[in-house]
C-alpha cells in the first residue's frame, strides 16, 4: 500500500461537504418535501458512527487484541440483526423474529470472512483487524440487505397467498411443495441487488470501495482486483445468507403436521 | 369403502363430541353463518390444530402425517383457490369422466384459471379434489353459487363417487331440501358446537 499520494482531509473539507447536506435540508424545508429532518438526523448519525468507528479501529489496529476484534464483530452482527428485523412488515413471533435473520447473517458473513482471511488474503495474524473488520463490514452490510429483502418478501407473500398455500395443503401437498414458488420468489428478490451491482460495476457505478482505494492512492488495477474479490464474496455471502434465512423462515411458517401457522407471524 | 369417526374434536370455536359417517355415506351439517361449520371441516382435515381424534376406517389421524391425512380426507373450501396459471397444473390424474360430470370437456385443462367464472372454478374444484382419489370429502357449501342444473351436477357426481369408490362425505349446506337429497342424516352447529341429529 502506498500512502505517499494520500491527500489528508481537513475538518474544513468535511465541513464544506456537510454544508451541502445542510443546503439540501434547507431546500427540502422550503419546498416542504418533509425529508429535511430525517436527512439531518441520518447525516449526524453517520458522522458520529463513522468517527466512532475510526476511533475504535485506531485503537484496535494498535494492539490487535483478538477479544476486542470478536467483541466488535459481535456488536456489528447484533446491530445488523436488529436492522433486518426492523425492516420487516410482518415478523416471526418470539425469538425467531430476531434469530432467523441474525443466525443466517452469522452463518454466511462470518464463514465467508473467515474463508477469505484463511485462503485469499492470509494476513498475520489471521484476525488482523485491518483486514477482518472492513471485510466483515462489507459482507454484513450487503448480506443484511439480501436477508432483509428475502425475509420480508417471504412473510408478505405468505400472508398474501395463504389461501393458495392452504389449497395445496388441503390436497395433501407437504409444506415444502405448498410454499416452493414463494420461497423461490423471495430468494430471487434478495439476490437481485447484488446481481445488479455486479452487472453495472465499473460501467454505471464506480464501486465505493474501489473509489476509496483509488482516492487513497492505490494503483487502479490493484483496486479493481480488490473490488472483484469483495463483489464475489458479497455475492456468495448474500446468496448463502438469503438461502438460510428463507429456509429457516419458511420452516417456521408451518408446524410439525405441515399446517400453515398464521399465528407464528405478527401483524 | 371408507368411514370417518370424530371423537371430542376441540379447538376455540369448534366442539364436536361425536360424529360418524358410514362407508359410502353422506352426512350434512348446517348452521347460521359464523357458527363454525368451516372451522369444523378445517379441524377434521387437520388444517387447524385441534385436540381429540379423528379415525379413517380404523386408523387414527395421529397415525398419519399431516399431508398423508389430508390426501385421504380432502377439504374442499367454499371458495376454491388456484395457485397456477392453468387448470391442468393443479393435479396429475384428472379424470375425464369427472370433468364431464361437472360440465367440462378435457380442453378445460388448458384454460387459464383467471378466465374462469367463480361458478366454473367451484365445479372444477370438486373434479380437482377427486383427481387426488380421496377416501373422504369435506365439502364446504360446494354448490353455494351455482344454478339449478349445475347444483344437480355436483350432487350427482358426489353420489356417483360414493357409490363407486365407497368414499364418504361431510356436506355443509344451507338448503334443507338439498340436505334431504344428498345426505342420510343432518346435524346442526351452533356457536361451534355440534348438536344432536336432526329429526328426519
Amino acid at each position: 500500500m502506498t500512502t505517499d499520494k494520500l491527500i489528508i482531509l481537513s475538518s474544513a473539507d468535511l465541513a464544506l461537504a456537510a454544508g451541502l447536506v445542510l443546503l439540501l435540508a434547507a431546500v427540502s424545508w422550503r419546498l416542504r418535501l418533509g425529508v429535511g429532518k430525517g436527512m439531518l438526523i441520518a447525516a449526524v448519525r453517520s458522522t458520529v458512527q463513522l468517527l466512532l468507528l475510526g476511533l475504535v479501529l485506531k485503537a484496535l489496529f494498535s494492539n490487535s487484541n483478538p477479544w476486542l476484534v470478536a467483541a466488535l464483530a459481535t456488536v456489528m452482527l447484533a446491530v445488523a440483526g436488529y436492522e433486518v428485523m426492523a425492516r420487516q412488515k410482518y415478523r416471526l413471533r418470539g425469538p425467531w423474529g430476531y434469530g432467523t435473520g441474525t443466525l443466517s447473517m452469522f452463518l454466511s458473513s462470518f464463514s465467508i470472512t473467515v474463508l477469505a482471511l484463511f485462503t485469499m488474503l492470509q494476513p498475520t495474524p489471521w484476525y488482523d483487524p485491518q483486514y477482518l473488520i472492513p471485510l466483515l463490514g462489507m459482507l454484513l452490510g450487503n448480506t443484511m440487505t439480501g436477508v432483509a429483502v428475502s425475509l420480508d418478501n417471504l412473510t408478505r407473500q405468505t400472508l398474501d397467498k395463504r389461501h393458495e398455500i392452504e389449497a395445496r395443503l388441503a390436497l395433501g401437498y407437504p409444506a415444502t411443495d405448498a410454499i416452493s414458488d414463494i420461497r423461490r420468489d423471495a430468494l430471487r428478490a434478495g439476490l437481485i441487488p447484488i446481481v445488479n451491482s455486479m452487472t453495472t460495476a465499473g460501467i454505471v457505478s464506480l464501486p465505493g470501495m474501489m473509489t476509496g482505494q483509488i482516492l487513497a492512492g492505490s494503483p487502479p488495477m490493484e483496486a479493481a482486483k480488490y473490488q472483484l474479490l469483495i463483489l464475489f464474496l458479497i455475492a456468495a455471502g448474500t446468496g448463502l445468507g438469503s438461502v438460510v434465512a428463507v429456509m429457516l423462515g419458511s420452516h417456521r411458517l408451518f408446524d410439525s403436521r405441515s399446517r400453515l401457522r398464521r399465528d407464528h407471524l405478527t401483524g | 369403502m371408507s368411514h370417518l369417526r370424530i371423537e371430542h374434536l376441540k379447538r376455540p370455536g369448534v366442539d364436536a363430541a361425536e360424529l360418524y359417517v358410514d362407508d359410502a355415506d353422506c352426512v350434512a351439517l348446517h348452521g347460521p353463518s359464523g357458527s363454525g361449520k368451516s372451522m369444523l371441516l378445517r379441524a377434521i382435515a387437520d388444517l387447524d390444530e385441534a385436540s381429540g381424534e379423528v379415525w379413517l376406517d380404523d386408523r387414527p389421524r395421529s397415525g398419519f402425517s399431516g399431508p398423508a391425512w389430508r390426501r385421504q380426507v380432502i377439504y374442499v373450501a367454499a371458495e376454491s383457490r388456484w395457485w397456477d396459471e392453468r387448470v391442468r397444473a393443479h393435479a396429475t390424474d384428472w379424470q375425464a369422466a369427472d370433468l364431464e360430470a361437472v360440465g367440462f370437456g378435457q380442453d378445460v385443462l388448458d384454460w387459464e384459471v383467471q378466465r374462469l367464472s367463480s361458478g366454473e372454478r367451484q365445479r372444477l374444484a370438486l373434479a380437482r379434489a377427486l383427481a387426488y382419489a380421496p377416501s373422504a370429502l369435506l365439502l364446504d357449501e360446494p354448490s353455494a353459487n351455482l344454478d339449478g342444473p349445475n347444483t344437480e351436477r355436483i350432487e350427482a357426481l358426489v353420489r356417483h363417487w360414493r357409490a363407486h369408490t365407497g368414499g364418504c362425505a361431510l356436506w355443509v349446506s344451507h338448503d334443507a331440501e338439498q340436505r334431504a337429497r344428498v345426505a342420510s342424516a343432518s346435524y346442526p352447529i351452533h356457536a361451534g358446537t355440534l348438536g344432536a341429529r336432526d329429526d328426519d
